[in-house]
């Protein structure tokens, strides 16, 4: 929300202040100040020097400072012709000192063309040789000098200003013209000049979506007083309830309504300060009547609408005129006043009156009883010229006739019930944003009445006596009792009751002290206090904004440490991911969401209910949540396939269906490597690619590093992705805990990679983590170890396994270790087979001699020869 | 005789003096101090000499053998000395060309973070507590006292997940951390519902939001949650534990502040900003020239929460923060786009 300075004081005194002192009291109690925008008062310094100051500043600044010598407030005493261009008039302006002629091309002004003195001078921002300005022909905001020039034969040393040129709107068309009252000779800066902050408003502080908000807490935050705005205006002829009667049906969705009428009003622009304040608060001036709306909204926080009294008269016939608020049936329709017709359903409610529905309530008025100005009709529809504020005659509308009276709603509505209807219909305004966050009731008469003394004031007329108001769901104010207990128990910091009750008195709580309880009251625009324990939360928030949460010290917690338990399955995710680093492997993290189409690549398409799917997903390609973590970490594979060596894993989650229910959540473990096998350099050239045994290695060292034994690994050549020869599977305790292997090379027809082979793992990490380590750490032996190598010639469909574990099972214990170090298949060996050749370690508690190795040695020879028909290599 | 042991030893020296390699010293021993060196003879006709003669020229003869012996041992030193000399000069490397790399892993960048977060918080007595990704409205939103509707759950774009009608309780993933306070104080809470016990636990994770992609927002993120829940915790013991946190996480001198916000599971609530560590607090581009970052929000658990998770109110009370392991990465590198962090790129995997 924009809040410019000057409006703000009209409700605190904020003498001695600065806008950035001011924004930061504010920012530190959560109304946080997105920009300072100046708008003719001085800019900091720091501001101005830009980003090379050596001082602090602290919030975003942007706009312009007037200068008080050059840019001041001056009159428009003769508007001559140009004598060399016609589009261009020649003023006689005033400035206090003296007169100068200075040349326009403002449109606004050219009507006068050669009128010659003014009757009434006309009042002007008027801006000297030398000041600085935004170039009001540029597009943006462009600072620029004012020189001296020659335009068309006729000397030019200064302007007068459109609200561009000064920064208080980015458009313009046409020079500011002043209200009749502003001092000639003042500076411009001292008369408007302004400061614009721009505020956040949270959720819970709809409260502060006004003036009069910001002004009470500005208030709490600096002591000073709250001076609350004199609601006074006269009334004549007769009452309101005479004409208008209010029928409320849900008060659950409507619990008040208020209207007052003025009649007789003159529609015209408003007041120029008025204007100026409601443009740099981003709200357009379009006439005095509507203006009056919104400035009261702004100022106030309650969104009021006005109806064209007339048109409901009209509408009523010889009757009363009859306000009524219901829902909506469903299908219902209804043109609102952007000239949209919106289909209704039955949640949305409707002002009506006999006749049918009048406007979408709390979120947008209707079309056909809208404030209407003839005016701006004419003008649209036959570029006849006006002088400003006159009222041209004319009837070419069905409408024809600008409103002349009134009828001014201010309500209470359901906050969550209008929170759908406007995101329903797509009708986010400054109407729905605050009732969307809780307007309370009490404000509904005070904005009407608020409304009705500025009509009166900005469009003459006459107020009608009394308002009529149907009020039928009356919230209770909340009463809260608080104990210096309780703000020490929860704030850690010792306040008397007469503290607290200061703090909160500046909030306009009602505070009284009984006994050792502060009995709290809230006061009536607000609707966020609770009672009992959360309202007792509530009001202590309350105390420690006002209190300054930089007044709050800082401590450690006296409570004693809980009994620590850590978290095993986390810290045991945490050593696998240690021990992948450890083999070379770079972790990846990659989006949850997928689309079925993209697994398909890995794992063929399944079924639609294979996937927990996203009702509401960003695109088609994150449309359901993950169910293969390898096809992730192939994607991002593929995407790096230009690096020359790629290592990847992920530790993750996948997501399986379950019904209704929430899905299950397993964890995963994928792996893929691809490319170079070494890291290249300039004598190490053509190092060979990753290929099956790179990662049964790692595997081999992964499975070991959490101390796992009893691991088995059989060709798997039944996984649909994997290379049926070069798959396995991983068993630890006989049961299967992942698969690894090349991809197929039909699978990897699907991906975008290069010549080297995919290889890939993927591991169930729940079945994985629940094996039980089966290994301690053992002794190293102080004896000597004997070393010898045997190979062996056996036929080629052997596996490697077998033939180690008969020798381990024969060997014993004295065996220690048996590592496989060539595989040598050659015709002189024999068609169909090949020779294993292994280094066995033997050892054992005393020094062994070579004899006792050599018993051994011939043992397992002969199981070989034996089971498998093995022959002793020579 | 002793003319001619001067002979030898001069002329020895003479020709050690030109040997510059081992072939022709060793080829000099022999001939010089050889079996059959002239030197050798001069001992070996010893006998012959008169009485008067063998101990003068004896003495001699050994002199000049020693001499030999020794000059030779330094000739011997010196050559080695050469060769070594050469040869080292000869496997001089041009050590400007690049090293021979080693492909190593590394951890996620985000993973690297989280680990810092989380140990620093277990010093401080806050244990590692996961949960679910996947989770449902009642525990993500309601029971953080968000109740449908509350304009609160603007602040959150949820992605939801097709599960039937649910009614008010949808499945959806989790937007934040903070299911996890529910769960956890339910659990502990179960262990002793009339005495529940005190609670310190951080809650990392992914998070999901449905924005879209581009530089500044993401659809996953991560969140470390810290929650401390007692009989006597208040919101003074919360700022100084966000001290004692920011302290080790940003250095000694890091400035900090507390400003009023709101969330529906806090209350009071605050946002909490470091002076800017890039320009020290003077404005630039990392903290939009406020001189402040903005890095986690904490608040007081609010008394419906700790309803909710078994601990009552009257007698408990607590803290919670969040914040942003990618955030601190982005703030603290100056990385201005969050896709790098989810696109993998091992290109930037790597500097990490």
């Amino acid at each position: 929300m924009k809040i410019p300075l000057s409006w703000l004081k009209d409700f605190i005194d904020l003498n001695s202040l600065t806008a950035e002192e001011i924004a930061r009291k504010l920012t530190l109690a959560g109304l946080e100040v997105d920009e300072i925008l100046y708008v003719g008062l001085p800019m900091p310094e720091t501001a101005a020097q830009g980003m090379h100051s050596s001082t602090k500043h602290e919030f975003k600044t942007n706009g312009i400072a007037w200068d008080r010598e050059k840019i001041v407030v001056a009159e428009i005493r003769e508007v001559k012709a140009h004598p060399n261009a016609d589009k261009l008039t020649l003023l006689d302006v005033f400035d206090g000192k003296q007169d100068q002629e200075v040349l326009t091309g403002a449109p606004n002004i050219f009507h006068l063309k050669g009128t010659g003195k003014l009757e009434k001078p006309i009042k002007v921002a008027y801006a000297k040789e030398g000041s600085v300005l935004y170039d009001g022909h540029a597009d943006g905001q462009v600072l620029m000098t004012l020189k001296r020039a020659k335009i068309r034969g006729v000397d030019s040393y200064s302007m007068v200003c459109s609200e561009k040129e000064l920064g208080i709107t980015d458009e313009s068309d046409g020079i500011i013209i002043l209200d009749d009252d502003a001092p000639v000779g003042m500076p411009l800066a001292d008369y408007i000049g302004d400061a614009v902050l721009d505020i956040s408003i949270l959720p819970n502080m709809a409260r502060n979506a006004s003036i009069i908000g910001i002004a009470r807490e500005l208030a709490a935050l600096t002591g000073r007083k709250l001076m609350k705005p004199a609601i006074e205006f006269k009334t004549s002829g007769a009452s309101v309830a005479d004409s208008v009667e209010i029928e409320i049906t849900n008060s659950e969705l409507n619990p008040r309504f208020v209207a007052g009428l003025i009649r007789n009003v003159e529609i015209k622009p408003s007041p120029y300060q008025i204007q100026r304040r409601l443009k740099l608060a981003g709200i357009r001036a379009i006439n005095n009547i509507v203006d009056a709306t919104n400035y009261a909204m702004l100022e106030l926080g309650e969104p009021l609408h006005a109806f064209d009294y007339d048109v409901l008269k009209e509408r009523a016939g010889k009757n009363k005129i009859k306000i009524s608020t219901r829902t909506a049936k469903d299908g219902e329709k209804l043109t609102t006043l952007d000239g949209v017709e919106r289909k209704l359903t039955s949640t949305n409610v409707l002002v009506c009156d006999e006749k049918g529905s009048l406007s979408l309530a709390g979120v947008m008025g209707g079309s056909e009883s809208e404030v209407y100005d003839a005016s701006k009709e004419v003008l649209d529809a036959k570029g006849i010229e006006t002088k400003p504020g006159e009222m041209p005659q004319g009837k070419i509308t069905s409408r024809g006739k600008s409103t002349v009276n009134i009828l001014l709603e201010g309500a209470a509505w359901n906050f969550i019930n209008i929170r759908r209807t406007a995101k329903q219909h797509n009708l986010p305004s400054e109407a729905s944003f605050r009732f969307s966050r809780g307007v309370h009731p009490s404000l509904a008469e005070q904005g009407v009445k608020r409304g009705l003394q500025y009509m009166a004031a900005w469009a003459g007329g006459a107020v009608a006596p009394d308002l009529v108001d149907a009020y039928p769901l009356k919230p209770k104010d909340s009463v809260v009792d608080v104990t210096s207990q309780d703000v020490k128990r929860l704030l850690g910091i010792d306040l008397t009751l007469q503290q607290i009750a200061e703090l909160l008195t500046h909030l306009e709580f009602k505070c009284e002290i009984k006994g050792d309880k502060l009995q709290v009251t809230a006061p009536d625009h607000r609707m966020d206090i609770d009672e009992g324990v959360v309202g007792l939360a509530d009001v202590l928030e309350e105390v420690a904004r006002s209190y300054g949460y930089d007044n709050i010290p800082t401590t450690s917690m006296a409570d004693a440490l809980p009994p620590q338990v850590g978290n095993p399955v986390h810290e045991w995710e945490e050593h696998l991911r240690d021990l992948l680093v450890a083999v070379g492997l770079q972790e990846i993290v990659t989006y949850r969401m997928t689309s079925p189409e993209r697994e398909a690549r890995l794992v063929g398409s399944g079924l639609a209910s294979d996937h927990v799917r996203i009702a509401n997903p960003i695109a088609p390609e994150r449309s359901v949540l993950r169910r293969s973590l390898l096809t992730s970490v192939l994607e991002i594979a593929e995407k790096n396939a230009r690096a020359e060596s790629i290592a990847l894993f992920e530790v993750g989650s996948v997501f399986e269906p379950n019904g209704n229910d929430l899905p299950f959540e397993p964890h995963k473990l994928a792996i893929v490597m691809t490319g170079a096998r070494l890291a290249s350099a300039w004598d190490v050239k053509d190092a060979p690619n990753f290929d099956f045994f790179d990662m049964k290695g790692r595997l081999e060292l992964l499975l070991s590093g959490l101390r796992l034994t009893d691991i088995s690994y059989t060709a798997a050549e039944s996984t649909p992705y994997l290379h049926p020869g070069k798959a396995a599977e991983v068993k630890v305790n006989g049961k299967v805990v992942g698969v690894f292997g090349e991809l197929h090379p039909l699978a990897k027809e699907k991906f975008e990679f290069g010549d080297s082979p995919i290889i890939v793992a993927e591991f169930d990490l729940d079945l994985l983590r629940k094996l039980n380590p089966t290994y301690g750490i053992k002794a190293v032996p102080e004896t000597p170890p004997i070393y010898e190598d045997i190979a062996v010639i056996v036929d080629a469909s052997v596996e490697a396994a077998a033939v180690e574990a008969l020798i381990r099972q024969t060997g014993g214990k004295t065996v220690t270790n048996v590592r496989l170090f060539d595989v040598y298949v050659d015709e002189k060996i024999g068609a169909g087979k090949k020779s294993l050749a292994y280094s066995l370690t033997y050892q054992s508690d005393k020094t062994m001699t070579d004899a006792e190795a050599a018993a051994i040695r011939n043992k397992i020879v002969k199981r070989l020869e034996q089971t498998v028909g093995a022959k002793l290599r020579s | 005789m002793l003319d001619k042991l001067n002979e030898i030893e001069k002329s020895a020296l003479e020709s050690l003096a030109a040997i510059t390699d081992q072939a022709a010293l060793d080829a000099w021993r022999v001939s010089m101090l050889g079996r059959s060196s002239e030197l050798m003879q001069v001992f070996a006709g010893l006998g012959k000499l008169s009485k008067e003669e063998k101990p003068v020229v004896g003495t001699e003869a050994n002199r000049v053998k020693v001499a030999l012996e020794s000059a030779l041992a330094e000739r011997a030193e010196a050559i080695k000395n050469a060769a070594l000399a050469k040869s080292l000069e000869e496997e001089k490397l041009d050590v400007t060309l690049p090293g021979r790399s080693v492909n190593i892993g590394r951890l996620h960048p985000s993973t690297q973070q989280l680990r810092h977060v989380l140990d620093i918080l277990a010093e401080m007595g806050f244990q590692v507590y996961t949960s679910r990704e996947v989770e449902t409205d009642e525990y993500n939103f309601q029971l953080l006292n968000f109740p449908p509707d509350h304009p609160a759950r603007d602040m959150q774009d949820t992605m939801y997940i097709e599960a039937g009608d649910r009614g008010d309780n949808p499945i959806l993933l989790r937007t934040q951390t903070s299911p996890g306070q529910i769960r956890a104080m339910r659990e502990f809470a179960e262990t002793n519902p009339n005495d529940p016990p005190p609670i310190r636990i951080a809650s990392p994770g992914m998070c999901f939001r449905h924005e879209q992609i581009t530089a500044r927002s993401e659809i996953q993120f991560n969140q470390v949650e810290g929650l401390a829940v007692g009989k006597n915790i208040t919101f003074a013991d919360l700022k100084g534990t966000i001290a004692d946190f920011v302290r080790r996480m940003f250095g000694e001198g890091a400035r900090l502040r507390f400003r009023a916000s709101y969330f529906p599971f806090t209350e009071p609530s605050a946002e909490v900003d470091v002076e800017c560590f890039v320009c020290g607090g003077k404005g630039c581009q990392v903290c939009k020239n406020s001189g402040w970052l903005e890095i986690l929000g904490c608040g007081m658990v609010h008394p419906v929460v700790l309803q909710n998770g078994g601990y009552d109110p009257k007698i408990y009370s607590g803290f919670a923060w969040g914040m942003g392991p990618e955030r601190q990465l982005m703030l603290r590198n100056k990385i201005n786009d969050i896709r790098y962090f989810w696109g993998n790129d091992v290109r930037f995997l790597e500097q990490f």
